[in-house]
């Protein structure tokens, strides 16, 4: 008889002690992030797509050895390079990643030993069509130094 | 047309116009408290604070297809939502907003009410049963139990409310009410009723309130969703929006009710403070409630359906019954 | 109060608890077999979301099969990181730096927290109450934050390295993890009162589901569905690896064999990986994160080697099978969800779907684990 009392009185104050936290909360501030009219920065080390790394001259540091395509577990880079007269080092003509099959492990900015390779920051990518999602990065270090 | 006539039509037409608009803004005042809750903005984009957003919802649910489920009991399965806003609407008519702000006040309101209440149980079978969806029909099993097993604590509690006032009428049970706060229903120090457990008694009234309108943590009816959407699977369109609306329309009408009975309707609590009219404070006691019943559903999960029914009849009715006797003793002695 | 009805053999329904779930398991097919509300029988289908983790195993050099291991169970990604990485030093016989161990310590600890608390917060969800899913979410966005500004990504981290790490960590995330362990403590307690102590919920987990120990030994089952009933097995105290002799914490283990037990069990545990992380915190040594003798080609000698380790689903289980060659021979991932989900089976017989349900919640399935 008593434990029937005891029961419901103990349930009963556990529930005023729920709605109270809640009620704190009511009065706490928002933790959302209104994208896309505030938008966060993302970290340093922050695993967006690869992109090329330039020396002064404004030319990639890569020298088309190879080491990334080997490295990747998904084959998504595809190089190439030639090597003009007169030059000790190949110079890279054609650099493809396929982002649709990246899935940013790393193992090709890693096994660069000509720093040619790092992480860029992008993060709100969105498209229609799967080719735009096959990056020319040759061509996107082009276009960000113009 | 004689002038009480167009009184009548005018405040009936308000009455109905109060109860849809109540029902279409509390789904934005639930989005919006249930959000704060939760630490998020909520709707925030239509318009000022969102408030845009119910007349929006509704016209993308009326633009939406109307289906009826083939071998579906056609009458039955259009019949259900307008049997379930349908209540609801018309209990208003005879509810008190104030000393002089009630549309057609009778002498058996309290009657009328739970009449009109109980009607509304059975747009649940008719929804569960015309659907000829298994699913549907099991929940909708389940939401019958639950309403007819809530109801009986709510009637044996009005009944001790009746009992303490002499009279159904709501008027009559406002106006014994008068006085200060401590003359209220629920407290029983200087009212009629001398009884020290009358907030037990809105406490338990409170409970059938949201058990009667499938209000969480009561709602197996309808967000049993872990694998059926509950009885009101089958309707898109606006026999969902009017089943929303009628869910909204209860709520308003259960804490109606609740303030008119225990929270003393229109009457200040202070005697000092009376030069503020009582449709304010009526407004306000009615809005405090139904922010409670808002906050109830977001913090608190679903009871199981043997725990809900052992709730109601091992431990409200049992605890009800014994007030009502306590409270019939005592006006006899007193 | 909750007695199986007499069966009528004639009068069952058969309900498919599809793929596609409300409550976020991921993908898994119930086909149960009902009478009216109770359940007669039930058969648990995977297989939808295999993605041939095993096979890649046999065909991917051991530096490329790195990331797959965080695609398997995503919300506990460094355990399995952790194991895999462990087991090719293990034949390799690479030696790790201590720092790198302590760091991989602190890292898997963390992992486990956040994935504590996404189990709490969907289980909960599945019972009824929304709220504490978005406060859970809200502390676990502290630990993402953390390991992203470290590791660089959220969820699928690729950071250990045999031999060590990738990156090392810097001051600012040693206060941030400093700051954090208090803030959790709290939330631990605002959890307890808000949803542990509500009678509601003690109401809808105690007396579900009770499995037996001999159950729980039968089909295999750790972690929290083991200590739930009682048996005290953790890996990392009874086959201790890594850098975990150093550390001094318990492991809860509750008798009781139902629903409440298990999520106890978890709660605790939260409580026990803030301990770790205090003390590998104080404990950090100086020194380089990878050895310095690192070898350019992984080639492990010809053998068959296994490790264990305690992820926050259970005790993961990695054997490799190397033949001299580059790449492994055979790579077999024991999933510790595969083995506690078929308790499902036999365990439902005879409860109410609500039950059911709420019991699958404390089992902490995730999918991707279980098909690999």
């Amino acid at each position: 008889m008593v434990t029937y009392f005891a029961d419901i009185f103990n349930g009963l104050i556990s529930l005023f002690v729920g709605m109270g936290i809640t009620f704190k909360e009511f009065f706490s501030p928002t933790v959302t992030v209104s994208y896309p009219y505030e938008t966060l920065t993302m970290c340093d080390k922050y695993r967006g797509h690869v992109e090329l790394i330039e020396n002064e001259e404004g030319k990639p540091n890569c020298v088309v050895c190879g080491l990334c395509e080997k490295a990747c577990p998904s084959n998504c880079i595809s190089l190439a390079g030639e090597k003009p007269e007169g030059e000790k080092r190949k110079v890279l003509t054609k650099y493809i990643l396929d982002f649709t099959r990246c899935s940013l492990c790393g193992s090709c900015v890693e096994s660069c030993n000509f720093n040619a390779l790092t992480f860029s920051k992008e993060y709100n990518l969105a498209s229609t069509r799967k080719e735009d999602f096959i990056f020319d990065l040759l061509k996107r270090l082009e276009d960000r130094n113009k | 047309m004689s002038l009480t006539l167009l009184n009548v039509i005018v405040a009936v037409v308000i009455a109905i116009g109060f109860a849809a608009l109540n029902a279409a803004y509390l789904v934005w005042a639930e989005r919006r408290g249930a959000a704060r809750i939760q630490r998020r903005p909520g709707p925030n984009i239509n318009g000022p604070f969102g408030l845009l957003q119910p007349p929006l919802d509704g016209i993308k649910l009326m633009a939406k297809q109307l289906t009826i489920p083939g071998g579906a009991d056609k009458v039955l399965f259009i019949a259900a939502p307008v049997l379930a806003m349908f209540p609801a609407i018309m209990s208003f008519v005879t509810i008190p907003f104030s000393e002089s702000i009630v549309a057609k006040n009778m002498n058996v309101g309290v009657l009328m009410i739970f009449a009109f209440a109980s009607m509304g149980g059975m747009s649940l079978v008719f929804a569960g049963w015309s659907s000829r969806n298994k699913y549907a029909m099991m929940s909708s099993v389940r939401a019958v139990s639950q309403a007819v097993a809530y109801e009986i604590p709510m009637l044996i509690t009005t009944i001790t409310v009746v009992m303490i006032a002499g009279s159904m009428d709501l008027m009559e049970i406002v106006h014994q009410q008068a006085g200060s706060i401590l003359h209220w229903n629920i407290f029983p120090l200087l009212g009629n009723s001398h009884n020290i457990l009358m907030p037990m008694s809105f406490l338990i009234f409170f409970t059938c309130t949201l058990a009667e309108t499938n209000r969480a943590p009561f709602d197996l009816g309808e967000a049993e969703s872990e694998l059926v959407a509950g009885f009101h699977t089958e309707y898109g369109s606006m026999g969902f929006g009017l089943f929303f609306m009628g869910e909204y329309a209860n709520i308003v009408i259960g804490s109606c009710m609740t303030t008119v009975l225990f929270l003393g309707g229109w009457n200040a609590p202070l005697p000092f403070l009376s030069f503020i009219p009582g449709v304010f404070w009526f407004l306000l006691k009615l809005y405090l409630l139904i922010a409670t019943f808002i906050w109830i559903r977001w913090t608190f999960p679903r009871t199981t359906i043997y725990g809900l029914l052992n709730l109601s009849w091992k431990i409200l009715i049992p605890l009800s019954l014994f007030n009502l006797l306590f409270t019939a003793g005592l006006i006899k002695v007193f | 109060m909750n007695s199986p009805i007499e069966l009528q053999p004639d009068e069952t329904f058969v309900l498919n608890v599809g793929p596609q779930h409300p409550a976020t398991h991921g993908v898994l097919r119930v086909k149960m077999e009902m009478n009216g509300e109770y359940i007669v029988n039930a058969e648990t289908v995977i297989g939808y979301i295999h993605r041939m983790h095993e096979k890649m195993g046999e065909t991917k050099t051991y530096p490329q099969f790195l990331m797959n291991l965080s695609r398997m169970d995503y919300l506990g990604a460094l355990g399995y990181s952790h194991g895999h990485v462990l087991v090719v030093e293990k034949a390799a016989g690479i030696e790790v730096p201590e720092r790198a161990e302590y760091i991989r310590a602190i890292m898997v600890e963390l992992n486990r927290i956040a994935s504590h608390l996404f189990w709490f917060g969907a289980f909960v969800m599945d019972l009824g109450g929304f709220s504490p899913l978005m406060y859970a979410l809200q502390d676990r966005e502290y630990i993402l934050d953390m390991l992203e500004a470290v590791t660089g990504s959220r969820l699928t981290y690729c950071y250990f390295r045999f031999g060590g790490l990738y990156n090392d960590i810097d001051d600012e995330f040693i206060a941030a993890a400093r700051s954090f362990i208090p803030r959790m403590r709290k939330s631990l307690k605002k959890y307890d009162k808000l949803v542990t102590g509500n009678v509601i919920f003690r109401k809808r987990l105690e007396g579900i589901a009770p499995l037996s120990k001999e159950m729980c030994r039968k089909y295999g089952a750790s972690s929290a569905v083991a200590r739930g009933s009682g048996i005290n097995f953790d890996v990392r105290k009874n086959e201790p690896y890594s850098v975990y002799p150093e550390f001094d914490f318990d492991v809860p283990v509750f008798h009781e064999c139902d629903s409440l037990a298990r999520y106890n069990v978890r709660m605790a545990e939260m409580e026990q990986s803030l301990r770790i992380i205090e003390q590998g915190l104080d404990k950090l040594p100086d020194g380089p994160i990878m050895p310095a003798k690192k070898p350019k080609l992984i080639k492990p000698p010809a053998g068959d080697y296994y490790q264990a380790v305690e992820t926050a689903r259970g005790s993961f289980g990695i054997r490799l099978v190397s033949d001299g060659g580059k790449i492994p021979y055979r790579l077999k991932l024991r999933s510790p969800t595969y083995s506690n989900m078929h308790l499902f089976d036999e365990a439902c017989r005879g409860m109410m779907i609500m039950d059911a349900l709420a019991f699958m919640g404390s089992l902490d399935l995730v999918i991707p684990e279980i098909d690999r």
